[in-house]
């Protein structure tokens, strides 16, 4: 690719008023955005008393309790192992569920087929919230309310319209003569399905994946909805009720978002590149 | 054809079961007066639709939504854009800033609405530390019924600019560059292959991430809970807070119901008039 022909005007070389102010202006916004992350970090650090006399800066006496104390609580624990209990079946039952029925809308035309991927296509046009009472009343006449399934089950119906359409349409772009000869030698759908497609798919199901994990990791209302014992909670829950008794002690609470968002951050800068793919490519082609 | 026969079922006997019932339930249930136990039979009709529509902090949620789409369209958008054009030639550090512009886009709206929280703290935030180095007093921005709100368009500008500009990255590296070498050769300026080529070409990207940003705002509830949960006065709610808070919380499902069914009714037409209208050929 060329480089040197650039789409940007704001790209001049040197030390131009134009490159000078394009550089102010990133600045500004990068410091905008890290403010808040960096000042949360290190108020986990500091103690109460300085944290209202020195919010920015770094701090004078490092409190290393604050962050010791929390990775020392089997609180903390709790919520990281539940969030990953559920954001793990999560995403396990929604990669199988709607590879199989994207897998069945990609290969085999049958009476209502279209009807039915439009059908399932549905879930794209409205969020959970506007049906969260049924909802929940639904989840506990299943006996559901107050487990880890109550949760799991919802996310994965909400998930499966998105993954389903950004599977179908990989699925499709495979070559057909990989099906055609599979079905000549007289392999079965299903075995083609299984020794196939899936290990061909890598890229996509990691897409999926990717989406599917993030939302349910950081999510918040179904949790919310669903769950009554603190020991079930996932982290946004648990943090928040971490707040709601430590209101007073900002310090700790800053150790204590710091350490719960620590997961997402660390994931994040080792996989950045799937991550921000994922994402963006999903909400595309979604 | 077992593929068939087993495959299907589960994703359709899913979604049926967590996504269509209940929102049909959703209009059903939303004709009763009813408090979640034994099984609706105080049926009120249109009652509750009624109360919803002579609720004000319905209309305020709602123009809480409407705020949000316009911060969106004109704060966020623009800047989203201007960094994206600015990013999106590869120069020492730009993957770097890319990446922290993104950012906040990963982290839970739980953990930015805390962070924003302290932030807006008015004696340990950061914000009246600022106000100190002026000795100004600092003022507690999510108490004030006309600030709280307002207050939380910021995070939202923060959280979510980075998504949109990452959207704009990947349609420009997508662009065909030759149109634009050709163009300089031909003695076109830097700003007229912005206003003539890149923008155009952009267009599509455009209306998705205004998509996206309506859609975003019908759906925004978790940064609201930790940051105001709709007060001082229920002046900072969203529809969906305003749905958890006189619904869920206080389990009056008829109520709720009806507010659900008004925002269901909001998402579907809105998506189908947008893709009709705007996003037609794509």
């Amino acid at each position: 690719m060329s480089d040197r022909i650039e789409t940007s005007p704001f790209s001049e070389d040197g030390f131009s008023p134009a490159a000078l102010a394009k550089g102010a202006f990133l600045v500004l916004v990068v410091v905008f955005v890290l403010t808040p992350l960096v000042a949360t970090v290190l108020g986990g650090f500091k103690s109460l008393g300085e944290l209202r006399v020195n919010p920015f800066g770094l701090p004078w006496e490092w409190e290393w309790e604050n962050y010791a104390g929390i990775l020392g609580s089997r609180r903390y624990w709790r919520l990281l192992m539940n969030s990953t209990i559920i954001a793990t079946l999560t995403v396990a039952t929604t990669l199988v569920v709607a590879s199989m029925a994207a897998f069945v809308f990609a290969h085999i035309k049958f009476f209502g087929s279209a009807m039915l991927l439009n059908y399932l296509t549905m879930g794209l046009l409205f969020p959970a919230a506007t049906a969260i009472l049924p909802l929940f009343i639904k989840v506990r006449d299943l006996g559901l309310l107050d487990t880890y399934f109550g949760v799991i089950l919802p996310q994965v119906a909400f998930s499966l319209a998105m993954s389903i359409l950004l599977l179908r349409r990989f699925f499709k772009d495979l070559p057909d003569e990989l099906l055609e000869a599979a079905l000549v030698d007289g392999s079965s759908y299903a075995n083609f399905f299984r020794y196939v497609t899936i290990p061909l798919s890598r890229p996509i199901l990691a897409t999926v994946g990717t989406i599917t994990f993030v939302h349910s990791w950081n999510a918040y209302l179904i949790p919310l909805v669903m769950l009554n014992s603190d020991s079930l909670y996932p982290w946004p829950l648990g943090v928040m009720v971490y707040q709601g008794e430590y209101s007073t002690e900002w310090h700790l609470v800053l150790a204590f978002i710091t350490l719960t968002i620590m997961p997402t951050v660390l994931l994040f800068f080792f996989a950045q590149k799937h991550i921000v793919a994922g994402l963006t490519a999903g909400a595309v082609k979604g | 054809m077992t593929a068939l026969v087993l495959f299907l079922p589960p994703a359709l006997l899913l979604f049926t079961l967590f996504v269509v019932l209940p929102i049909g339930e959703a209009a059903w249930y939303s004709g009763f007066n009813w408090n979640g136990f034994g099984s609706p039979t105080r049926w009120v009709g249109f009652d509750n639709y009624r109360f919803v529509f002579e609720n004000k902090a319905f209309f305020t949620a709602i123009r809480n939504n409407l705020l949000i789409i316009a911060v969106s369209l004109l704060v966020q958008l623009p800047l989203a854009l201007t960094l994206a054009i600015m990013l999106a030639d590869r120069f020492r550090g730009a993957v770097a800033l890319r990446m922290v512009f993104f950012l906040p886009y990963i982290l839970a709206e739980i953990a930015t609405g805390l962070i924003f929280s302290y932030v807006y703290d008015g004696d340990y935030g950061l914000l009246a530390a600022v106000y100190r180095w002026f000795d100004a007093e600092a003022p507690h921005l999510l108490a004030s019924r006309t600030t709280a709100f307002p207050a939380i368009l910021v995070v939202i500008v923060w959280k979510y600019f980075g998504f949109h500009m990452m959207l704009y990255i990947a349609a420009l590296q997508a662009m065909d560059r030759n149109i634009v070498e050709a163009a300089r050769i031909d003695g076109a300026s830097r700003w007229q292959v912005l206003r003539y080529i890149v923008i155009p070409t952009l267009y599509p990207t455009i209306r998705l991430s205004v998509f996206f940003a309506i859609v975003g705002s019908l759906q925004l509830f978790d940064l609201v809970m930790p940051l105001t949960r709709g007060g001082p006065a229920d002046s900072s709610h969203t529809m969906v807070s305003f749905l958890y808070n006189f619904g869920v919380m206080r389990m009056r499902v008829g109520f709720g119901s009806a507010v659900g069914v008004i925002l269901f009714i909001i998402c579907v037409t809105f998506a189908f008039t947008y893709k009709r209208w705007f996003m037609r050929n794509e």
